[in-house]
């Protein structure tokens, strides 16, 4: 079975979710519920970091397309750090860059939302 | 020519098992590792397709996947005996467009066209479906001669 896992921590008003491992069809409802989660919360400034990401295919694209439009609505935004080349390559090829804003490092990535 | 072949039941957690197998023949084949991490996303997007669409989630399909390679190509074949499949049905994607309605399908599809050589779908309906999918290789120094 892939090895997928996230963590989440808080940096005052933003929310980062780390990706380790493989994001697949299998493994993509972990990503889901973690939005899900800090949608009930009301966490809406959320910065994905994927520099422990090996591989991603479009299921674990999918989900950020599904949860950006309910997030933007509420003020907030999901913004994206630490990709690989490989995993930009993806993100990428599918036009991903026009809808997202992508950091070289998290700490970047926090800091547009401190602004 | 090298013929390899898996069979595993239509569940997304093969995915992982289906990716290592793809990877491992490939590499066996003499592909090169970057053109290794392409063959394998577009496998993993044709079986995810497979078992979400053909067998609609059921787990208990049959997926079989082959590998065979040719002095200059890689060519991976998928068969399941799911719901066939028309692949003329799903337009080219729209990102802005999903993006307002909020659709993710036909992205997988796209991909494989796009990080294949050729992707060519053939259905008996009601019996199996096949997807064969492939990669031209770059003559190496050790396959010209």
């Amino acid at each position: 079975m892939a090895d997928f896992n996230t963590s989440i921590k808080d940096q005052g008003a933003v929310s980062i979710i780390n990706l380790k491992g493989y994001l697949d069809a299998h493994t993509a409802p972990i990503l889901e519920n973690n939005f899900v989660d800090l949608i009930d919360k009301n966490r809406f400034n959320i910065v994905v970091d994927f520099k422990e990401l090996a591989y991603i295919s479009s299921a674990g694209l999918g989900v950020f397309m599904a949860y950006i439009e309910k997030i933007r609505e509420s003020k907030g935004d999901i913004k994206l750090s630490g990709m690989t080349e490989k995993v930009f390559n993806i993100f990428d090829l599918l036009g991903f860059p026009l809808l997202y804003e992508i950091f070289k490092s998290e700490d970047e990535a926090v800091k547009k939302f401190i602004e | 020519m090298k013929t390899k072949k898996l069979n595993v039941k239509s569940r997304t957690e093969n995915l992982s098992l289906i990716r290592d197998f793809v990877s491992s023949s490939a590499a066996e084949a003499g592909v090169t590792s970057d053109v290794i991490e392409n063959i394998i996303l577009a496998v993993d997007e044709a079986c995810t397709n497979i078992i979400k669409h053909a067998y609609k989630s059921y787990p208990d399909g049959e997926l079989i996947v082959k590998t065979k390679s040719t002095r200059n190509r890689f060519i991976i074949s998928i068969t399941d005996y799911g719901k066939s499949f028309e692949p003329d049905a799903i337009p080219e994607p729209d990102l802005q467009k999903y993006y307002r309605q909020k659709r993710v399908g036909g992205l997988g599809m796209y991909l494989m066209k796009t990080l294949m050589d050729d992707v060519k779908y053939v259905s008996i309906p009601g019996k199996r479906n096949e997807v064969q999918l492939s990669k031209n290789l770059k003559l190496t120094q050790q396959n010209v001669r």
